[in-house]
């Protein structure tokens, strides 16, 4: 029998969120971009240290609350707050086959999948729906970046996207999307 | 009972008919065989409408699924071309899924992939630079809109149906049927489910995605297996990632003589199939066999399932012998 991959490991382990969803919610609308926070981020953007620092205490914060491993396109708001880089596959669009019947990781089956946990997570808030939202994929550029700047800079804007409308299958490349950066 | 070419219309027409489609597993070889394939192909050709040509399963280092599919088309078998997120990072995806549409493959099915962990060599590095529904998506998009995931377009796109994979019986419950939903939103034409011993679960969730509408746009293929020994029961439960087996299934296997064993796990299967085919939404059945792919043929004839019943159906009777609601 393998044993189950100790801390250190370099796949990711799944995170039980320590922040409770409501309070998550919550502390978003605080952060919600707005043009003061847009000024901030671009500001910061100019001055590299500031930035640095900046990043240095989003990442503390977040590694502390949700297990945060700083991707830099944060999907947290579109997943009850539970951090879907820290699925040993980082699946953004939900969980794979392999979870346990107890809802535990095909990975490391003393924990929970963090999409069980952010399936209950969103169902206990009234969230659910943000779940069947499409998570493009990931810009593997932005690893390290704050998530915060960049979402204050509008460049999440097209990270998900729903399948509604008259199109059945929404596209791939956002047609309108961020300005390139 | 031989159908010319393993059948004119293949999977697509198949399921386009509203024929009750059967599609299989074969394994590809471990070493540069040419002709295993070969003898799947003269096994199966006559009784699948496809096989899927799988990926590295289990993590285990096989025969590239690209190679193995254009070996099965040339024994006259035709594939289903597995593609799995763990091994590949998005260039080396869509460049086989450019090969299998520039060889004719005609379908293609999408997975996120077990985790190397499990498999040969877990000290592998998992890629899984996609996820599934993100690597269908892309799939589509590469088809339907002639363009790399760069938005970069090709001149020439390829023709193959999108296959995708989903596990109804593992947690969430509540959200089975509508990641299924993401993937026919994403693209997926045609979707293969896990193993399924528990009815009443696997009609729960296909009454749920017929709530969404999932089955007018995606057909359903159940997996299917016959269960060959208690040591193959044990593996299959704690061995392959989320394959749930219920209680009657097990007593019914342990209440038998172990020479009996094999003989149960195949009544059990025909059994599945032909409870599968009365549940509304269900477009066919996928066999797979692991160490039994001989007694395939006598499943699906003891099932009344699969092209070679189809034609003998058709030409007894001039509707067919399993026409059902998509
Ligand atoms: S920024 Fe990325 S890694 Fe960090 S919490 Fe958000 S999704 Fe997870």
């Amino acid at each position: 029998m393998t044993s189950t991959a100790q801390p250190g490991s370099p796949w990711p382990r799944p995170s039980r969120p320590r922040l409770p969803a409501r309070a998550a919610y919550a502390l978003h609308t605080l952060l919600a971009a707005n043009a003061v926070y847009r000024r901030l981020a671009s500001y910061l953007e100019r001055r590299p240290t500031l930035y640095r620092w900046f990043t240095a205490g989003e990442r503390a914060g977040k590694e502390a609350l949700f297990g945060c491993r700083m991707c830099g396109q944060c999907a947290l708001p579109a997943t009850a707050y539970t951090c879907p880089m820290t699925c040993p596959k980082q699946l953004r669009n939900g969980p794979c086959g392999g979870v346990s019947p107890a809802g535990r990781c095909e990975v490391y089956p003393e924990m929970s999948c963090v999409w069980v946990t952010a399936f209950d997570r969103a169902e206990r808030t009234g969230h659910s729906g943000d779940l069947d939202l499409l998570q493009r994929p990931l810009d593997n550029r932005e690893w390290g970046r704050s998530s915060w700047v960049n979402y204050w800079q509008g460049r999440d804007e097209n990270l998900w996207t729903g399948a509604t409308g008259d199109n059945p299958h929404p596209s791939l490349s956002p047609v309108s999307g961020p300005a390139q950066w | 009972m031989s159908l010319p070419d393993g059948g004119a219309a293949g999977l697509r027409g198949t399921l386009a008919a509203g024929h009750f489609a059967v599609t299989a597993e074969v394994e590809p070889p471990r070493d540069c065989d040419p002709e295993a394939i070969g003898r799947s192909a003269a096994l199966l050709r006559d009784w699948v409408d496809a096989v899927n040509i799988t990926d590295n399963q289990g993590s285990r280092v096989r025969m590239s699924s690209l190679a193995a599919s254009l070996l099965a088309l040339r024994a006259g078998l035709e594939p289903v071309m597995q593609l799995s997120c763990r091994d590949r990072n998005r260039l080396a995806l869509q460049s086989d899924l450019l090969g299998a549409g520039a060889l004719g493959v005609p379908n293609v099915l999408m997975l996120t992939g077990d985790h190397p962990r499990f498999g040969d060599h877990p000290e592998g590095k998992p890629v899984f630079d996609l996820d599934g529904v993100q690597l269908v998506w892309a799939a589509r998009t590469l088809r339907d809109d002639g363009a790399l995931m760069s938005g970069g377009k090709i001149a020439t796109p390829p023709a193959w149906s999108i296959g995708t994979v989903e596990n109804p019986f593992a947690p969430p419950a509540g959200f089975r049927a509508r990641r299924l939903a993401k993937k026919v939103a994403a693209g997926a034409d045609f979707a293969q489910t896990q193993f399924v011993f528990d009815i009443e679960a696997f009609e729960r969730w296909m009454a749920g995605l017929r709530e969404l509408g999932v089955t007018e746009h995606c057909a359903v293929i159940a997996g299917v297996g016959p269960i060959r020994s208690l040591r193959a029961l044990e593996f299959m439960r704690s061995g392959v990632p989320g394959v749930v087996i219920p209680g009657h299934v097990e007593r019914r296997l342990r209440a038998v003589p172990a020479d009996r064993v094999a003989d149960t796990g195949i009544d059990l299967c025909v059994e599945t199939i032909q409870r599968l085919t009365a549940i509304p939404g269900v477009a066919g059945v996928h066999v797979m066999a692991f160490g039994q792919e001989r007694r395939v043929p006598e499943i699906l004839q003891r099932a009344g399932v699969g092209p070679a019943t189809r034609t003998k159906a058709a030409s007894t009777t001039p509707e067919g012998g399993n026409h059902h609601d998509r």
